[in-house]
């Protein structure tokens, strides 16, 4: 056991002792968390997809012939025709870009939980995604992001590299307490005066004494750079030839992979991409869409295949802020709409099959007769998801999701 | 902490250069002049940071002269070659102009007339990238010299603050050669004007139509006229074949513009609409699209209307075969069509079509729209633009650029109030805003994070740095997450320092202020190099650690560390 974690442990023992009533009223929680030790060798990858992705033409409903009488345009064809979606199952098939991720449904390891997202009815790309990344819909108040809060609750191993975010800002998703590593894509022409030692240190001197935000920043700053740049080998760097672009996210897969393959001290890693806002010529096998999944199945397989055995110990979800309305509108494309899907894949997930439950398409059962219901609310594909998979207790997901309660039963999305 | 600041004789000191200054003992009490100090902060938000000798002139002339100045741009010339930015065409020319001669089908129907692009549009491709680039890249260096150099300082901020409230990104299909025109024609004209007129110009305006889909809004009940077999007799075999394959681009309603017009233009997202209000408003808005060609056309924008707009050209006597040898590299390809090709309004690019306008009454925000066409348009902007809920939103957003990220509720209040008194007058506004207690208060001044615009911006002034070559600079703000005109979603950029403060950002700066502090940067002439007058553009007072990092650091490298400093990342 590490300093730090004895100490937290060391303060925990403490309070138990001093607090009246600690043991009896947590005596579960306790037992829980004892037995459930955090798993801090298990991975959390989020992968957003920004502007509301059209989860219909990822997930196509084939067997549904109103599928494609509300969709003339923009519907994925049928199994087996041309340009048609990959069949998954009687009902389902996938959208045909997406092939890359057919091993995965195949070995079991890749699931969709259908009909979920937020419970909040908005329809702004805006405040859903905040919602989406605090975790609380509707609070517009709390600060910080739910993949922080889960930081939070996992083991401290003292690096700077604790949660991985691809990109030049910090998301909401991750701000908080917690610092993350920004990994920006690297560009071409990169300026990198701050590796030479000699630049580094005179900057140094103005920075280390601080212990505001800027300091910290600084200090985890070149910390993570470090080792960022120590475990992305030179063959990698070549590979690329240092020019990650971004939102593309073929690329980001590799080396995202390969950082959390190789830096075991990484436990959450953000990636998001943008560019899902369909509302004209959205396309169907081919177009504006599919382009855009190509590059989400090609980054997802081949992230998967760089983490290597880490994939076991790796749970990847890929969301959206909300879906898009179930027909087509005049213009070859989809408005903002409500429910969606919720992608899984790791090697603990309960693949091969779909979770949640299908509201169908027909106007009765659509969310104010336009579009998919939520039935699943997100938080609870978080929840039970995290919570197996981090080995967390219920305790500490409460502390993530505060206020929320599952109502029913726990859905059930890994295996064991 | 002892502060640069607080020297008594700083002035003097600087003067004197830097070295001196450090090496004597900056320890002394805090006699800083209090007016300095205002004299800075005031500067630091008017603008976009000091310019190296600027905080002294501005003492000496007042601070009421200074903001005087600044709330009437006109009073100030401008320098001839600044002027002279303004002629360029991706900012001088009108929507219907870049469209003829920078369009995708202009550039087509070019290539094709070179002999090229019948079989594979490889040249075509290659002339659009350029093209685009040229667009982008006049467009990014009028605004980044104009942002540094222009003593207009408070409407290059305001120009800022107001396109990244109206955001566009240039990245969306013809946006890509619409949006300095934007800028010129629907933002920067009403940057210091009545909030009123921006909205009804950048409703208007192609780049607008265009990135927020309302071109193709269209009553639900509209039948399209297809293209006739007369029309399409007028063109050869070979146009023919390319007519668009009879898809039909106005088939209903589309709400983007409609929803964002309200939860991002004028109400906010809280500003107590519903999606109800949402559909009706789009239903209003149903109609105004983009000019439209002659012969049945169907506007500019999208591939059938553009391939429409292609038509048109090639109609014309010898179209393109004339100009097609005048080069090919961003040259005029084609002067512009007439006015007989063309059907709407050119300055600022839209066309009204009274034919997928829906024609029935319409209920917004529980008020009548009687159906009466077109004036229902500005019937619903003067609504929108005069509801409380714009006067707040509108004034929260001012409150957090100017003075906190969680501006003080009295000081939005005091804002809403002159916002709705001045019926949306800006410059009445921003004084009531520059005369607040709130923006004096001594909790708020150095306390704003810069984003990595302003920071790229005031760096560029405090070393009297002049753009020649704006692209390394568009990289680097590309790889900080701010890149020039490239917000994809219409929210625009945030401003506060939860958005643009973490690790590898900061240390991205670092190496940036390290280039430019030691004259390295490519495209950029500094002007001003020596240490101590930059220190004196720097609107926060530099702490001792500061002080005393720069006075050990070699010669070479003690304006790189003033810029990178931790006190110039606040403002």
């Amino acid at each position: 056991m590490k300093r730090r974690e004895f100490l937290k442990a060391a303060g925990l023992a403490t309070l138990a002792g001093v607090l009246p009533g600690w043991d009896n009223s947590f005596g579960i929680s306790a037992f829980a968390l004892n037995e459930r030790k955090a798993q801090d060798d298990h991975k959390l990858v989020v992968v957003f997809l920004r502007g509301a992705l059209d989860g219909l033409s990822v997930l196509v409903p084939y067997d549904d012939a109103r599928y494609y009488s509300v969709r003339p345009k923009i519907a994925i064809p049928k199994p087996g025709q041309e340009g048609g979606a990959i069949k998954l199952d009687g009902s389902f098939a996938l959208h045909p870009n997406l092939a890359p991720l057919m091993p995965y449904w195949q070995n079991k390891t890749l699931s969709f939980v259908v009909n979920s997202g937020s419970p909040d009815p908005t329809r702004s790309h805006f405040d859903a995604q905040d919602y989406m990344e605090s975790g609380m819909p509707g609070n517009k108040v709390v600060s910080t992001g739910w993949l922080n809060r889960v930081l939070k609750e996992l083991p401290n191993n003292g690096s700077p590299v604790r949660a991985l975010n691809v990109g030049a800002t910090t998301p909401r998703i991750l701000q908080g307490p917690i610092a993350c590593a920004t990994y920006a894509p690297t560009a071409k022409n990169r300026m990198n005066a701050m590796e030479s030692p000699y630049i580094a240190r005179a900057f140094e001197k103005m920075y280390s004494g601080r212990t505001d935000d800027l300091g910290v920043a600084f200090a985890e700053g070149m910390e993570a750079r470090a080792t960022i740049n120590e475990k992305l080998s030179d063959q990698m760097t070549a590979a690329d030839q240092g020019a990650l672009q971004a939102n593309k996210f073929s690329g980001f897969g590799r080396q995202v992979g390969r950082l959390i393959k190789e830096e075991p001290k990484i436990q959450v890693a953000f990636v998001d991409l943008g560019g899902f806002d369909t509302h004209v010529n959205q396309g169907a096998s081919k177009g504006q869409l599919a382009n855009n999944l190509n590059v989400v199945g090609k980054g997802l397989s081949e992230l998967i295949s760089s983490l290597g055995n880490t994939y076991e110990k790796t749970l990847i979800m890929v969301m959206s802020e909300f879906g898009r309305t179930v027909k087509e509108n005049g213009n070859g494309g989809t408005d903002h709409g409500h429910g969606n899907f919720i992608w899984l894949l790791g090697g603990n997930v309960d693949g091969g099959k779909l979770h949640g439950n299908w509201s169908g398409l027909n106007d009765r059962a659509l969310y104010e007769g336009r579009d998919l219901p939520v039935l699943t609310d997100f938080r609870s594909v978080l929840t039970d998801g995290i919570s197996q998979h981090l080995g967390l207790s219920a305790k500490q997901t409460d502390a993530i999701f505060p206020g929320y309660s599952r109502k029913g039963a726990p859905l059930k999305v890994l295996k064991g | 902490m002892s502060s640069f600041r607080s020297t008594p004789d700083r002035k003097r000191l600087l003067g004197a250069g830097l070295t001196l200054v450090l090496l004597a003992q900056v320890t002394l009490p805090g006699l800083a002049s209090e007016d300095e100090e205002k004299v800075a902060h005031v500067i630091s938000r008017l603008s976009f940071g000091a310019k190296p000798g600027e905080i002294e002139a501005v003492e000496k002339e007042g601070i009421e002269n200074y903001i005087r100045r600044q709330l009437h741009p006109d009073s100030q010339p401008l320098p001839a070659d600044l002027e002279k930015l303004g002629q360029l065409d991706a900012l001088a020319k009108d929507p219907v102009y870049l469209f003829l001669n920078y369009g995708k089908p202009a550039i087509k129907a070019l290539a094709k007339s070179n002999g090229q692009g019948d079989k594979d549009d490889k040249e075509a491709k290659k002339i659009i990238g350029e093209t685009y680039r040229r667009m982008y890249q006049e467009a990014a260096l009028a605004r980044v010299r104009r942002a540094v150099e222009s003593p207009r300082e408070l409407q290059e901020v305001m120009t800022d603050f107001w396109f990244n409230h109206f955001n566009i990104s240039q990245e969306k299909g013809l946006d890509h050669v619409w949006i300095g025109s934007y800028e010129e024609r629907a933002i920067r004209p009403y940057a210091l004007g009545r909030f009123r007129d921006m909205l009804g110009a950048t409703a208007h305006h192609a780049g607008m139509l265009f990135y927020l889909d309302n071109w193709q809004n269209t009553a639900a009940s509209y039948k399209e006229e297809r293209v006739t077999p007369a029309f399409a007799a007028r063109f050869n075999k070979d146009q023919e074949a390319k007519l668009p394959a009879r898809r039909n681009r106005f088939q209903g309603i589309n709400e983007n513009y409609a929803r964002e017009l309200m939860e991002l233009h004028t109400l906010g997202v809280d500003g107590g609409y519903s999606q109800k209000d949402v559909q009706e408003l789009a239903r209003v808005l149903t109609g105004l699209g983009l000019p439209k060609g002659a012969g049945g056309g169907r506007g500019l924008g999208g591939p059938s209307g553009q391939e429409q707009m292609m038509f048109t050209q090639n109609q014309g006597a010898g179209a393109g075969v004339g100009t097609r040898r005048r080069g090919i590299r961003g040259a005029i390809i084609r002067e512009y069509g007439g006015a007989e090709t063309i059907v709407g309004n050119r300055e600022l690019g839209y066309y009204f079509d009274p034919s997928r306008h829906d024609q029935g009454e319409k209920v917004l925000l529980g008020k009548v729209i009687k159906a009466e066409g077109e004036a229902e348009i500005e019937k619903v902007l003067d609504l929108l633009a005069r509801h409380p809920s714009t006067a707040r939103h509108i004034s929260f957003k001012l409150a957090q650029y100017f003075v906190a990220d969680k501006p003080p509720q009295t000081l939005v209040d005091k804002l809403s109030k002159s916002f709705s008194e001045s019926d949306g007058d800006i410059p009445t506004v921003l004084n009531t805003l520059f005369h607040a207690s709130e923006f004096y208060d001594k909790n708020y001044r150095g306390k704003k994070f810069k984003s990595p615009y302003r920071y790229v911006i005031s760096s560029l002034r405090a070393t009297d740095s002049r753009v020649e070559d704006v692209k390394p600079l568009l990289n680097f703000l590309k790889q900080t997450g701010q890149p020039l005109y490239q917000c994809l979603t219409p929210d625009g950029y945030k401003n506060t320092k939860e958005a643009w403060l973490n690790p590898d950002n900061l240390i991205n700066r670092l190496n940036y202020a390290t280039v430019l502090g030691t004259s390295r940067y490519p495209g950029i002439t500094t002007r001003v190099k020596d240490p101590s007058q930059v220190a004196d553009a720097c609107t926060t007072d530099l702490s001792a650690a500061t002080v005393s990092a720069v006075k050990q650091a070699p010669s070479q490298l003690k304006a790189a560390l003033v810029l990178g400093s931790p006190e110039f990342m606040m403002y």
